[in-house]
């Protein structure tokens, strides 16, 4: 969408912005149309929406104020991290205020005799890391932002990255949050402490998509960096291959701290791009990342490089060095930009199947790639199923975004037909919110969307994200009796 | 007299719920019972005696894909069951599920997967696997409302839709009745070794256990316990110390235990005089640890308290408790008392200064009615709880009270 830079703010968000005015800073609050173009979108670029009003807190108390205030005028409002999403989960609702958590970029306490971080939402993944790793922690979830992604905006998203199949995902790995809610209240769910009290609410405000509250700080666990880290190349003159490798591994009773695959298009366009020195004649490569302790990643090397040779590996090269890990890693990290090389834009897909269903779900890929006329380089987590697909195009010709986006939708329909879902750690957002009826029925949404209302039930927060329907929480809550009050017969009575 | 329903299957439940709904008839949601005595007990306000609903009849295996390290069973299949199947192909429930029948009725009486993932409990395993929560990847249940949803899904990494299976574990049955739930599963270990440290005083105790967790080395328990509770051990190693034992785990592949082992010796021996449990008595002794077996079981009253690993010492020294257990590096507290007095609780919470929460897991009836049994929420949360249940179930019908006020009908 073109946006004219002279647009002026909304007229009816002008009281708004004076009330935001009287509470915040005044630079905390931005009305004008060349300041808040930046924050039109997220990562996920084929949606666009010009804010409102874009406000920037400071403090605690300021979110509080901002979301009441929000609540009072009835304008909706869009919390955001480093808008690093690729689901559209920060793209701004027309007419409504962009709340960017930014400010909030402190870390709170280092705790390593309890192994936790207390951070502000606004750090960033890899800054937790940073703040830790010169005494020998890390913070486990790796997203590929990580660098630029903020760990509120990781809990938002219920964030992945490479090391999920033995390390989690976000969920996984915090203890606590500091949650503003749509009314202004602020609360404590966790702590320090391993055990949740009464009903487990940070297992839903992670990957809640910024629609339950706004989180303010964050503490995260951290674990002592394993003793050793290699990694294993592994080439394949199929994926059938590479996949059958995949499950021998798991089934062998092996939890590699990552597995990942590339396809053949894949290894052209990163060769082209950095060129890590991949086998020539590979239909796949399988990354097979194991970290521990020295004996046990040493023994586990050799494992799988048994593993590998019985499935048909036409190649295993055993990193003997840091400098060669990363070397080994360098393709699979630019695979995004690589791909980005061939066409001017890709659509990056997220879905996740079971393991055995790799083969035909790629083969059923390239088919529908060739009918379309559009190419998919593939790379994916292949120990956890996760698959992104980049689907590239053009936006310059006419209807190659929508066929692409079309494209998309269909191998995601496909993941979820073999007993996959539409996304394993990037979220639904605005991209795949029309596609949540593939997976869930109407009572399913309802009962998520109860959620939401117990938490906002005036629906001001990021409304219109991840659920196709919007009802109003008094009809959700209504209760419909079908069978009138007549008593239980049929059921045996013991 | 209470009637019993037996529903064998989702349709006939859903039925028995909407009907239930419709009569605002409180339902007492249970498997094989096991846990009962676990949480409130279940509060009527007035509406009669609740009906209990018999789940034990939903049961059986979906599927079990061992390559693919999950399992999707039905609520009432027993939990032994589910622990033999997987260990047939060398492969468990990470989480470590608590044999709660010990501590409840003095004898082994695991349930089923529904009441262990209901009650959501985690065993030593906690500070290296993850909780139970973290195992749970999707589900199929029934809403207060007769209505039949399910979420998440059947693999690992997914974020589509909200994880109401992560929230349904632990509500104690509150929210919603199970009818398939979908888990993760790993590999067991090859080998598992303990190492234990003698003698070591509470805070001194917390320290070694914090050296070890912050190793390289890969722990998968961290325990402490009194010489008086070591005593009760069916291990002799820890029985015949006399002395408090510290106790560090370590499973894995073979010639990974062994290395590990020989790094946390070094680390570990300035500490005091060291020994080592090898595959069997490792197992019996963490078994025992796990289920607080350890506690004299004529303990009236004892408490489950989870805080800050660093605050374990301190909390036992304030507690005074007559017995206790620490696992997690100090993070989970066991405390048991001879006497059924109330006002424990009350003593217990106003020492955890660090955060946390405590509840209590062993008490008689009269005194669970009048003890906070779980801990005392700010209001705000507590509100929040309260309206979350009702988008469950409006009518408040099922176990009732069972999470003490947030469940009770009206709360919201």
């Amino acid at each position: 969408m073109n946006v004219s830079m002279a647009e002026p703010i909304a007229p009816d968000l002008s009281a708004l912005a004076a009330r935001f005015r009287q509470v915040l800073p005044l630079e905390c609050v931005v009305t004008d149309a060349v300041s808040r173009k930046p924050f039109e979108t997220d990562a996920q670029t084929m949606h666009r929406q010009m804010p409102g009003i874009v406000v920037l807190p400071e403090t605690v108390a300021q979110v509080a104020e901002v979301l009441k205030l929000c609540r009072d005028f009835g304008v909706p409002v869009v919390p955001r991290g480093a808008g690093t999403g690729l689901s559209g989960g920060a793209t701004p609702v027309p007419g409504g205020v962009l709340l960017a958590m930014t400010k909030f970029n402190r870390i709170l306490d280092v705790d390593y005799a309890n192994r936790c971080v207390v951070a502000q939402p606004g750090v960033t993944n890899l800054g937790i890391t940073k703040a830790v790793e010169d005494d020998g922690f890390y913070y486990a979830p790796d997203p590929s932002s990580q660098i630029a992604c903020t760990i509120g905006g990781n809990v938002a998203q219920n964030s992945g990255g490479v090391h999920c199949l033995k390390y989690g995902l976000t969920v996984n790995n915090i203890l606590g949050v500091e949650l503003v809610t749509m009314d202004g209240e602020v609360l404590r769910i966790g702590g320090k402490h391993l055990d949740p009290e009464g009903y487990d609410l940070l297992s839903i405000i992670t990957g809640s998509e910024g629609l339950l509250g706004v989180i303010t700080e964050v503490t995260v666990r951290i674990l002592p960096k394993p003793e050793t880290v290699r990694a294993l190349l592994v080439s394949f003159n199929s994926i059938e291959a590479g996949g059958a490798c995949v499950a021998d591994v798991i089934a062998s009773g092996i939890i590699p701290a990552g597995m990942e695959m590339m396809d053949r298009i894949t290894i052209d366009a990163v060769e082209e791009y950095c060129a890590p020195g991949y086998p020539a004649d590979a239909a796949a490569i399988l990354i097979c990342e194991l970290d521990g302790p020295a004996a046990e990643v040493d023994y586990l090397i050799g494992q799988v490089t048994a593993i590998a040779t019985r499935n048909g590996a036409i190649g295993v090269r055993a990193s003997q060095s840091e400098e060669e890990r990363l070397l080994f890693w360098l393709g699979r990290k630019s695979a995004f930009p690589a791909a980005a090389k061939m066409k001017p834009d890709y659509y990056v897909l997220d879905g996740t199947i079971p393991r055995n269903k790799l083969a035909p779900v790629l083969a059923r890929i390239g088919e529908m790639s060739r009918a379309s006329g559009l190419t998919i380089a593939n790379v994916f987590h292949v120990g956890d199923g996760n698959l992104h697909p980049l689907i590239l195009y053009d936006a310059n010709v006419p209807g190659e975004m929508e066929a692409a986006e079309h494209l998309g939708h269909d191998i995601l329909r496909l993941c979820v037909s073999v007993g996959g879902v539409l996304t394993g750690e990037h979220g639904v957002g605005t991209e795949k919110r029309d596609l949540m009826p593939e997976m869930f029925t109407d009572l399913d949404m309802q009962q998520q969307q109860r959620l939401k209302c117990a938490f906002d039930p005036g629906q001001h927060l990021n409304p219109g994200k991840v659920f196709p329907t919007l009802h109003r929480c008094a009809e959700l809550g209504a209760m419909h009796i079908h069978r009138g009050r007549t008593a239980f017969p049929e059921l045996p009575r013991f | 007299m209470t009637s019993t329903y037996k529903p064998t299957d989702e349709k006939e439940l859903a039925e028995l719920i909407s009907w239930a709904s419709a009569e605002a008839r409180p339902l007492e949601l249970v498997g094989s019972g096991t846990k009962r005595g676990l949480g409130c007990p279940v509060r009527i306000n007035g509406h009669g005696i609740p009906a209990k609903v018999d789940l034990s009849g939903i049961a059986g295996v979906v599927f079990y894909e061992p390559e693919e390290l999950v399992v999707s069973v039905r609520p009432g299949t027993p939990l032994e069951e589910v622990n033999r199947m997987l260990a047939e192909r060398n492969q468990m429930l990470a989480f470590e599920p608590l044999d709660w029948g010990w501590l409840l009725s003095g004898e082994s009486k695991a349930g089923t997967i529904g009441g262990a993932i209901s009650v959501g409990s985690s065993g030593p395993r906690r500070v290296k696997a993850g909780a139970a929560r973290d195992f749970v990847l999707g589900a199929h249940a029934v809403n207060g409302r007769g209505e039949c949803f399910k979420s998440g899904g059947r693999v690992v990494k997914n974020v589509t839709g909200y994880d109401l299976h992560k929230l349904m574990t632990g509500a104690y049955g509150t929210l919603g009745a199970f009818t398939e739930i979908t888990l993760k599963v790993l590999p067991a270990p090859e080998k598992t070794y303990t190492l234990l440290i003698h003698g070591l005083k509470p805070e001194r105790a917390v320290e070694a256990l914090t050296a070890a967790a912050n190793s390289a080395f890969e722990v998968s328990g961290l325990a402490h316990v009194p010489a008086a509770e070591a005593a009760r051990s069916q291990v002799s190693h820890v029985s015949r110390a006399d002395r408090a034992i510290t106790a560090i785990r370590v499973e894995g592949h073979g010639v990974s235990v062994m290395h590990r082992m020989e790094a946390l010796k070094k680390l570990l021996a300035p500490f005091g005089p060291l020994d080592e449990l090898h595959s069997m008595n490792s197992g019996r002794f963490w078994t025992e640890l796990r289920d607080a077996w350890l506690l004299p079981p004529d303990h009236q009253l004892v408490w489950r308290v989870s805080v800050p690993p660093t605050s374990g010492a301190e909390i036992v020294a304030a507690s005074g408790a007559d017995s206790w257990l620490m696992d997690w590096a100090g993070g989970l507290v066991w405390l048991g008392y001879e006497s059924a007095a109330l006002g424990q609780g009350a003593r217990i919470r106003a020492a955890m200064t660090g955060g946390g929460h405590a509840l209590l897991v062993r008490a008689p009836e009269t005194v669970r009615r009048e003890e906070a049994v779980f801990q005392p929420q700010a209001e705000g949360l507590a509100k929040l709880s309260a309206r979350v249940k009702a988008g469950f179930d409006p009518s408040g019908i099922f176990n009732p009270g069972r999470m003490g006020a947030v469940s009770l009908p009206g709360a919201a």
